[in-house]
């Protein structure tokens, strides 16, 4: 084309029709959008590391549902991941102290950027935080489901017989990584986060299994 | 304002011991009543209204021409359109993140360096104030945020993807607390926040006066509160992610009616 005028002007032209045959913005690319916003919003601060705001398969999918249920594929598929993350008990023992257990349950404390420690020792189960246990404390949340009575509704006369151990088994494996049963369990991983040590989940399972625990009273 | 916290344990102390001898709902809700009767945010607001008419910083002036989003020096009516966009710093702000702005340009303050500052720490102080003062000049008026920008659509877009995200060593999201109604922890309710949770509920009783710490507390520092209860690392004040969670929560509780400042315990 040898007229710049004219040129400039099909140019013009074909801008303008371009932009109308477009007339809807695109949509912002949100994944992107997000992933920035939540890069630059936060920083450290003591125990609390930036790398707390990655997630792995449960959080990533279970946020993008916003509450609600997952495909029955990646549920099982998540779960299934979660199950296989479960570390039994090295002597085989599963119970502990109740009584330790009760102070676990009462204690919400740890792992927050003004806690001084990651330690399994600096951390509490916060039980009472979501769930009814005990009939003695009546300040009790009620995000999760009432554990009153747990070991006795379950038909646990002794949680070391033999008859206790698929109940038993379900218990830890439940406290050590929820999400081996749901995959979008509201619930932490407390064995599998490294929130309590294995001696302390024992004790929890303590409360919820002993009979001689209020829970079982 | 030595006399704030004193007055505040005094109603602490009596309305404990009446929540106590009653246990249960009916006593708590008394025991509430009971806070709304002894609020001394009137003192905050006398402070943030001096605070917003004193000729303060290197610049030596006031913040009476500051524009919250009905026009320069416009209080009443603000708070409850806020988050929203300003065309000026071309970016959707909050109350606290528009009164940086503001104290930055007509006053002259470094705005970084207010937001870097602890809660409860020099500026810091006087944004407890003033957020005091403006919120209470649209106490009864209902919720009504802007939503025609279209960084604002973006913002409760993004907001809402915050509110759901789950991360951290107990997977907590906004929503493991606020996403269903009728939900406590220990004793205290967790208002849902995905929608109206009603008049003076939620969004609309922050900022509040917090008997336990004898402080004002704005959106920023209950947001920073609840990350830090939510296991994550620290959110940076006025940061994107605390605007758009404030977008989220202020376009759902739309037709809710502010009580702010409220208080809490």
């Amino acid at each position: 084309m040898r007229h710049p005028r004219l040129r400039r002007a099909l140019f013009g032209l074909f801008a303008v029709l371009t932009a109308c045959a477009t007339p809807v913005t695109p949509s912002p690319d949100y994944d992107a959008l997000m992933a920035e916003m939540m890069r630059a919003s936060f920083r450290e601060q003591g125990i609390a590391k930036m790398d707390r705001l990655m997630q792995d398969a449960s959080n990533a999918e279970c946020s993008k549902s916003e509450g609600g249920p997952l495909s029955d594929a990646r549920s099982e598929a998540i779960q299934t991941a979660n199950y296989k993350s479960v570390k039994m008990p090295a002597d085989g023992k599963f119970i502990g102290d109740w009584r330790e257990g009760e102070r676990l349950a009462q204690n919400g404390r740890g792992m927050t950027w003004t806690d001084p420690s990651t330690a399994t020792t600096a951390n509490g189960g916060g039980c009472y935080n979501c769930h009814e246990l005990s009939k003695a404390e009546i300040s009790f949340g009620n995000i999760g489901p009432s554990l009153f009575n747990y070991g006795k509704l379950h038909g646990v006369a002794n949680p070391e017989a033999p008859e206790s151990l698929p109940i038993v088994d379900y218990t830890w494996r439940k406290i050590y990584n929820s999400k081996a049963f749901n995959a979008c369990s509201g619930m932490p991983r407390f064995g599998h986060a490294g929130l309590l040590s294995e001696a302390q989940l024992k004790h929890l399972m303590a409360l919820l299994l002993d009979p001689n625990s209020p829970v079982n009273k | 304002m030595k006399r704030i916290p004193v007055a505040g344990l005094l109603v602490t102390a009596m309305a404990c011991a009446l929540a106590q001898q009653k246990f249960g709902a009916d006593g708590i809700a008394e025991y509430r009543k009971m806070l709304e009767d002894g609020n001394p945010s009137d003192l905050f607001e006398a402070r943030g209204e001096e605070l917003w008419k004193k000729k303060r910083g290197p610049k030596n002036a006031s913040l009476e021409q500051c524009d919250l989003g009905k026009g320069p020096g416009v209080v009443k009516g603000a708070f409850v359109e806020l988050p929203r966009y300003f065309a000026d710093t071309k970016k959707v702000q909050d109350l606290e993140s528009r009164l940086l702005t503001c104290m930055e340009t007509l006053q002259g303050f470094d705005a970084a360096e207010i937001a870097k500052t602890p809660f409860g720490v020099g500026e810091q102080v006087s944004i407890e104030g003033l957020v005091a003062y403006v919120s209470a000049e649209s106490r009864g008026s209902r919720f009504n945020l802007p939503q025609a920008h279209a960084d604002e659509q973006k913002m409760y877009e993004l907001g809402k993807r915050a509110f759901f995200y789950r991360a951290g060593p107990y997977d907590f999201s906004c929503a493991s607390c606020h996403g269903e109604a009728g939900k406590r922890i220990r004793m205290q309710e967790l208002p849902k926040l995905t929608s109206d949770p009603g008049d003076g509920v939620g969004f609309a009783a922050w900022p509040a006066y917090r008997l336990s710490s004898g402080e004002m507390w704005g959106m920023q520092r209950r947001l920073n509160d609840c990350y830090r209860q939510q296991r994550f690392p620290f959110p940076g004040y006025g940061s994107d992610v605390t605007i758009a969670l404030g977008v989220y929560m202020g376009v759902n509780a739309k037709g809710a009616q502010s009580i702010a400042p409220a208080i809490k315990r």
